[in-house]
């Protein structure tokens, strides 16, 4: 079977993320939002399409091939399986 | 010594690093990275140059710490070879695990290209040795992901692997504005500034020799 594996990257904490900062401050806030949004956090968005048995071994297949070819770096990011669906 | 200057696909400042080691008498052979496996016995030091291999695509440096040639290049750093990164280089090996940190886009979003002036803040590297602490060069940068980040500064400043800092202006939001760094052994330097484009008087200034000359021992 056919499942969609959606990652996303984004900075940890330690490390600024100057875009999200930019679309807050020039885009949200000047946009009338102040009040309502407090933060914006850029990152990117991977999406894999894996052969795979049922949804938990699609998600682990794609959680180790992240970590093993470091698709994201640990040292300054944070990554995140945001959903897995069934083709 | 004799030195491979390694061609990703995507490298740019590969001819340049040749000219300015050979320019100082440095034996350098421009190795494309296919090849490296094959020769690399021959060599007593690397050069990895700056550029945008594979891109950048998904993270400067990723695709190019991922091939068989600079896992070679990692087993060759346990015997002591000195390997200097630049730039694309520095990113490369942070990604493959011979520096510490990362390489994250510039505060300002922006590419910075512009002269910058950094200080000596460590000699364990072997490319800094012989050089002053505290003493001021002036070299280049050229890049658009040099923000230097880590999650262990304490351990560096404790191992003394910070070796060069911007002076003046911290032009891309670096970590305490840290331009370049070393590994525990001091066999290993990456740093953001070029300095092969700092070999010459006639394109503003020779100061980049003083990290290069190394290379003639």
């Amino acid at each position: 079977m056919k499942f969609l594996v959606e990652t996303i990257i984004e900075n940890l904490p330690l490390a600024r993320n100057p875009e999200g900062e930019t679309i807050l401050r020039e885009l949200v806030h000047r946009g009338g939002y102040k009040d309502l949004v407090s933060d914006v956090r850029s990152g990117k968005y991977l999406r894999f399409t894996v052969e795979a048995d049922h949804s938990n071994e699609a998600k682990e297949i794609i959680f180790d091939l992240c970590n093993k070819l470091r698709i994201f770096n640990p040292i300054v990011h944070k990554f995140t399986i945001s959903k897995v669906e069934k083709l | 010594m004799k030195v491979a200057v390694i061609q990703f696909l995507g490298s740019n400042c590969d001819l340049d690093s040749v000219w300015a080691l050979r320019q100082i008498g440095v034996t350098t052979d421009l190795v494309y990275y296919k090849d490296f496996e094959e020769i690399y016995y021959k060599y007593d030091g690397i050069l990895i140059p700056g550029g945008f291999s594979w891109g950048d695509y998904l993270r400067a440096g990723v695709i190019a710490a991922n091939t068989s040639c600079m896992k070679l290049v990692c087993e060759l750093s346990e015997s002591d070879v000195p390997i200097l990164g630049i730039c694309n280089g520095f990113q490369i090996l942070t990604e493959a695990g011979l520096l510490p940190g990362a390489l994250i886009r510039n505060d300002s979003l922006s590419f910075i290209c512009k002269w910058v002036t950094i200080s000596v803040e460590s000699k364990k590297s072997v490319f800094t040795k012989d050089l002053v602490i505290k003493s001021q060069l002036k070299m280049p940068i050229a890049h658009g992901e040099g923000r230097f980040a880590t999650d262990d500064l304490n351990k560096l400043y404790k191992n003394n692997q910070v070796v060069f800092k911007y002076l003046g202006e911290n032009p891309n939001g670096s970590m305490d504005a840290i331009a370049g760094v070393t590994n525990l052994n001091g066999n290993v330097l990456g740093l953001m500034p070029h300095p092969e484009r700092a070999s010459d008087n006639i394109i503003g200034g020779k100061d980049g020799l003083k990290i290069l000359k190394y290379f003639l021992t």
